[in-house]
C-alpha cells in the first residue's frame, strides 16, 4: 500500500511546531521522541508502520482546537486517533503528521436515563459506555468485537457495527449528536438529545468519515434498558446451501433475532481446536440469538427450531442455562483469536446481498485453492456482512502481497454481486485503491467535494479512503495553501 | 409542468435548465415554490425486491401506498411508519417514495425502529449540475466511503433529485395492542411516557394527547409476547392513572402518525423535535390552541394561532418546522441554524448545485 512521500518542508518545521504546542498543550500530552512515537506507528492493520513526527494527547475540546488551529496555520497533516483498533489502517500515520490521540479524554458527560442519552467525551472505550449505566439496567448498543478496546470516536469515525446491530443498528443509528472540532480550529455542535437535525443531516455523513472531516470529542449517544434475557440456539448444517437458505426463511418467518452468526467449515475446525465448545464438525454452522422474557426467547426459539428442522440440520442445540449459551458463544468469540494461534491472517469485512451467500462461498473456496492460501469465513449472517479470514506467514517472502491480491479479489466479488467492499470496517488505506472498483469517478468526486467544504486544505487524514490519484492534486494544493 | 420518464431525461433535463425548478413527488405537501415543476411520477415501479434479504430497491416516483402493498404481499412493512401528509395539509396527491426520503418522513415507530434515514441504503440522484449520481448500495451494512446517503435524506432535493432508492424493511408484526393511561396532567403524561420508553418492553409507539390526557404505549409483536408486555407495563404505569389495554388499535396509531387531531382546525401547524422531558416545560410557553405530543414527548405537534413565530418562544435546544402555514403566514419553514452549520450547509449545496436551482430556498 503506497503512501504519498513525507513533505521535506513540513519535517523541518517540527522544533517550530513543538514550540507552538507546548504553549497550548501540558508537557506530558506531547510525544515527540521517536522511541515513544513507535507506539503510535500502526493501528491493527499491523502490516503497515511508520512513526509520526509527534503526537499529541489532548485532554478537553479546548485543547484539540488549539492543536489544530497551530497544525493548520502550519500546514501539518493531522491523523485522529482513538484507541488503534481500526483493521483497514484508518489511523496508519504518515512520517509528516501529528497524531491526534482522543483516549484522555475518556468522561462521561451526562447520563439521562428518562430521555434515554449518555453524554461522553469520545476516547471512552465502548464498552465502557455500556459499564457506565449497566447497573442501573442500560446499555449502548452497538457493540463490535473489539469493544473493550476500541473508542467511542473510533466507532463514530468508522459507523462501526457488532453482532447485535441486525436488531439495533450500527454506530450511526445510535448516535444522536457530538461536538466536533473543525480543522481550522472552529467548533462546531450538532444535533443533541432531541432526535433528527434541524437542516441538513451533516451528522449522518460525519458518522463514517474515517475522521476527514472533523475530530469529534463529544458525543451523544443513544442508551437503551437490557432485555430481561437473551439466548442463542447453535444449528448446524451439512452444506453452505441449505444454511444461508435457512437464514433467509428465519428473517422471511417475521423472528427477527438479534443475532445470526455463520461459521465455515475451515472456521469451525480451527475455533473447534483452539476454544474446545463442542461444536459438531460439519460444513456450517449458525449461531441465532434471541432476547426477551423466559416465554418469549422460548417461543422464538421453537420458532427458530421449527424453521431449521425444515432444511434438515446435522445437529440443533439449544443453550439450557447460562453456561450452555456461554459455549455456543465461547467458539465464535474466539475466531480471531484462534486464527491468531494458526497464522497470520488478514480479515475482510466486504457485505453482499445474503440470497448471494451459496454463490460467494464457493467463489471464496476456489479462489483459495488458486492463490494456495486457506481462508475461513465467520461473519453476520442476518445482514450479509462476511468476514473472511485469510492466513497467511508473514515471515515469509511474498506471502503478504499474495494474501492482499486474494482479499482483493474477494471484495471485487462482493461488489460484483451487488454488495460493497466493507461493511463495518472502514476503507481506510485498505482498500483505497479498490473504491473505483465500487464508484464511479463521479461518485468518488461527489465524495471529495464534501470533504472540500469540511477540510478545504485536506490536512485531515488526507491520503485515505480515496484513491491516491483522485486525491493528489488536492492534497498538494492544500499544503501549499497553508 | 415537467414529466421525465427516465433517469437519463430527468439529467437531461436539469443539465439543460435555464432557471430555479421546483422538485415534486405526489406534492402531498403542498409545498409551492417558484420555478419550474418537475415531476418525478414518471419513474416509477419497483426494481428489485428480496423478502429474505429484507431489501427493497424502487424507483423515487413510486407510490407509497404501492409499496405498502407490496410489502403487505410478505407480511412486510416500512417500519419507520411515514406518515400521510394529506389528512394534515389538506392535500390530494400520491406520496411517493422518493418524496419520503427526501423529506426524512417518519411516524411513531421512529423511536425504536429509526428514522426513514435509517432505513435508506442506497440512492441514484441527479445533482444540479444533471450529474447521475451514486451512493451506498443494497446491503444492510454499508461503509464503504463517505454516507452521501445519509445526506441526501432530509435533504428536501435541494442536493440533488433523487430517482431510485434502496431501502430495508421489516416483518409486520403479528399483534399491536396498546396501553392506555387516562386522566394524566402533561408532566404525568410524559412521565408515563418515559417509564414505558425506558422499560425493557421493547415499545413501538409513545403518545400523549393533552386533549384528553391519555398516555399510549403501543406494543408489536408475537401474540403471547404482546400480552405479556401489556401486562408488565401495566404493574408499572398503574401507578400514574387508570390504565386500559386496547388491542383494536390500527386506527388510533394512524391518526396519531398523520396528527389528525390538528387537521382541518385554522391556524399554523407547527413540528417541534426536543429532548423529551423538555416537552413539560415547553408546551405551556407556547401558547398554543392544541398540542399532540409522540415520540415519547419528543415531538411535538403544535396548531398555533396563524402567524405568530414559535421559534420565539423555544428555550430548549431542538427545531421547529412550520409544516402548515395558513394564509397569510410569513415565516421562515425550517429552523434557522447555528451559523457554522449554516456555513456548511451552504458549502454543500454550492458543491452540488452551484447554480442553486434545486427547490431554492426551501430549507432556507
Ligand atoms: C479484534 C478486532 C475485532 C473487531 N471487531 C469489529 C466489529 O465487530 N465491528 C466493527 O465495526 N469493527 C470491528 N473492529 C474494528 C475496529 O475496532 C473499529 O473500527 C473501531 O471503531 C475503531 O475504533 P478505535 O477507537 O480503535 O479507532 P482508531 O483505530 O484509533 O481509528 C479509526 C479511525 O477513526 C478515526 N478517528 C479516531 N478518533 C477520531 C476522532 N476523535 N475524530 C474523528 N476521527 C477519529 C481515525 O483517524 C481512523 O480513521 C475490530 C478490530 C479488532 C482489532
Amino acid at each position: 500500500m503506497e503512501m504519498p512521500p513525507p513533505n521535506a518542508a513540513i519535517l523541518a518545521q517540527k522544533a517550530e511546531l513543538l514550540r507552538q504546542l507546548g504553549r497550548v498543550l501540558p508537557a506530558d500530552a506531547i510525544i515527540s521522541d521517536l522511541a515513544e512515537t513507535r507506539a503510535y506507528e500502526c493501528d491493527a492493520l499491523t502490516a503497515y508502520r511508520c512513526p509520526p513526527m509527534l503526537a499529541v494527547l489532548p485532554r478537553t475540546t479546548q485543547e484539540v482546537s488549539a492543536v489544530l488551529r497551530i497544525c493548520h496555520a502550519m500546514g501539518v497533516p493531522v491523523v485522529p486517533r482513538g484507541a488503534g483498533t481500526s483493521l483497514a489502517g484508518g489511523a496508519l500515520p504518515t512520517a509528516d503528521c501529528v497524531i491526534l490521540g482522543v483516549a484522555r479524554m475518556n468522561e462521561v458527560l451526562d447520563t439521562d436515563y428518562d430521555n434515554r442519552v449518555i453524554r461522553v467525551q469520545t476516547g471512552r472505550t465502548n464498552l465502557s459506555v455500556s459499564g457506565a449505566v449497566e447497573e442501573d439496567g442500560f446499555f449502548y448498543a452497538p457493540d463490535p468485537s473489539s469493544q473493550l478496546a476500541c473508542a467511542i470516536a473510533g466507532n463514530i469515525a468508522m459507523n462501526s457495527g457488532g453482532a447485535h446491530c441486525l436488531k439495533y443498528g450500527v454506530t450511526t443509528n445510535n448516535l444522536l449528536g457530538v461536538t466536533m472540532v473543525m480543522m481550522d480550529g472552529s467548533v462546531i455542535e450538532i444535533g443533541g438529545a432531541h432526535l433528527d437535525a434541524a437542516g441538513l443531516d451533516l451528522l449522518g455523513v460525519i458518522c463514517g468519515s474515517e475522521g476527514q472531516l472533523g475530530v469529534v470529542t463529544e458525543a451523544t449517544l443513544r442508551i437503551l434498558h437490557k432485555p430481561e434475557g437473551a439466548r442463542p440456539v447453535m444449528i448446524a448444517f451439512d452444506s453452505n446451501e441449505v444454511a444461508g437458505a435457512c437464514v433467509s426463511d428465519i428473517i422471511k418467518a417475521g423472528v427477527l433475532p438479534v443475532a445470526i452468526e455463520f461459521m465455515d467449515r475451515p472456521c469451525i475446525e480451527a475455533c473447534e481446536a483452539f476454544a474446545k465448545a463442542g461444536y459438531p464438525m460439519c460444513e456450517a454452522l449458525l449461531i441465532v440469538e434471541v432476547e426477551g422474557s423466559e416465554a418469549e426467547i422460548a417461543h422464538q426459539l421453537h420458532l427458530i427450531a421449527e424453521i431449521a428442522r425444515r432444511h434438515d440440520p446435522v445437529e440443533l442445540r439449544e443453550a439450557a442455562d447460562a453456561e450452555e449459551a456461554a459455549r455456543i458463544w465461547l467458539g465464535r468469540k474466539s475466531a480471531f483469536g484462534a486464527m491468531g494461534q494458526i497464522n497470520d491472517y488478514m480479515c475482510l469485512d466486504g457485505t453482499i446481498p445474503v440470497t448471494e451467500l451459496p454463490l460467494v462461498l464457493r467463489r471464496i473456496g476456489e479462489m483459495s485453492e488458486a492463490f494456495g492460501l486457506k481462508v475461513a469465513n465467520v461473519f453476520h449472517a442476518g445482514d450479509g456482512n462476511m468476514h473472511p479470514l485469510i492466513l497467511f506467514d508473514a515471515n515469509k517472502p511474498g506471502d503478504l502481497e499474495r494474501c492482499e491480491a486474494f482479499g482483493a479479489e474477494i471484495l471485487k466479488l462482493c461488489v460484483e454481486v451487488g454488495g460493497c467492499l466493507t461493511g463495518e470496517h472502514g476503507v481506510g488505506i485498505e482498500k483505497r485503491d479498490l473504491m473505483l472498483h465500487q464508484y464511479g469517478a463521479a461518485d468518488i468526486e461527489a465524495q471529495l467535494r464534501v470533504k472540500d467544504v469540511f477540510d478545504p486544505t485536506w490536512l485531515l487524514n488526507p491520503a485515505k479512503v480515496f484513491p491516491l490519484s483522485t486525491t493528489e492534486s488536492r492534497r498538494t494544493a492544500g499544503i501549499a495553501a497553508a | 409542468m415537467t414529466h421525465p420518464q427516465s433517469e437519463a431525461e430527468l439529467a437531461d433535463f436539469i443539465a439543460g435548465a435555464k432557471g430555479p425548478l421546483q422538485i415534486q413527488g405526489g406534492n402531498t405537501r403542498g409545498v409551492v415554490l417558484d420555478g419550474d415543476v418537475v415531476s418525478t411520477r414518471g419513474l416509477s415501479g419497483v426494481t428489485l425486491y428480496e423478502p429474505g434479504a429484507l431489501t427493497l430497491v424502487v424507483q423515487a416516483g413510486t407510490p407509497v401506498a404501492e409499496v405498502e402493498a407490496l410489502l403487505a404481499s410478505e407480511n412486510q412493512q416500512l417500519a419507520f411508519e411515514p406518515m400521510d401528509h394529506r389528512l394534515l395539509m389538506h392535500t390530494q396527491g400520491e406520496p411517493t417514495m422518493g418524496g419520503v426520503f427526501a423529506a426524512n418522513i417518519s411516524g411513531p415507530r421512529r423511536i425504536q425502529a429509526g428514522a426513514a434515514r435509517d432505513f435508506l441504503l442506497g440512492v441514484r440522484f441527479v445533482d444540479g449540475q444533471g450529474q447521475v449520481l451514486r451512493n451506498g448500495g443494497r446491503v444492510m451494512k454499508n461503509v464503504t466511503g463517505y454516507d452521501l446517503v445519509k445526506l441526501m435524506a432530509g435533504a428536501h432535493g435541494t442536493l440533488g433529485v433523487l430517482s431510485e432508492v434502496s431501502l430495508k424493511v421489516l416483518p409486520t408484526p403479528e399483534t399491536t395492542a396498546t396501553v392506555t393511561v387516562r386522566d394524566l396532567d402533561l408532566a404525568k403524561g410524559i412521565a408515563a411516557l418515559s417509564a414505558a420508553l425506558g422499560s425493557p418492553f421493547d415499545v413501538t409507539g409513545a403518545s400523549y394527547d393533552p386533549q384528553v390526557r391519555t398516555a399510549y404505549v403501543r406494543l408489536q409483536g408475537f401474540e403471547a409476547s404482546v400480552r405479556y408486555r401489556a401486562e408488565a407495563l401495566t404493574k408499572i404505569l398503574g401507578q400514574l392513572g387508570s390504565v386500559e389495554v386496547l388491542t383494536d388499535c390500527a386506527d388510533l396509531w394512524r391518526g396519531i402518525r398523520d396528527v389528525a387531531s390538528l387537521a382541518g382546525q385554522p391556524g399554523d401547524v407547527w413540528r417541534i423535535s426536543v429532548k423529551p422531558t423538555d416537552a413539560v416545560a415547553l408546551i405551556p410557553a407556547l401558547g398554543a390552541t392544541q398540542v399532540l405530543c409522540d415520540w415519547g414527548g419528543g415531538l411535538i405537534w403544535a396548531l398555533m394561532p396563524a402567524g405568530r413565530d414559535l421559534r420565539a418562544s423555544m428555550t430548549v435546544p431542538g427545531h421547529a418546522t412550520l409544516v402548515r402555514a395558513a394564509e397569510g403566514t410569513v415565516l421562515p419553514r425550517h429552523h434557522p441554524e447555528p451559523a457554522p452549520l449554516a456555513r456548511l450547509a451552504a458549502g454543500l449545496r454550492a458543491q452540488f448545485d452551484p447554480r442553486g436551482i434545486l427547490n431554492p430556498g426551501l430549507m432556507g
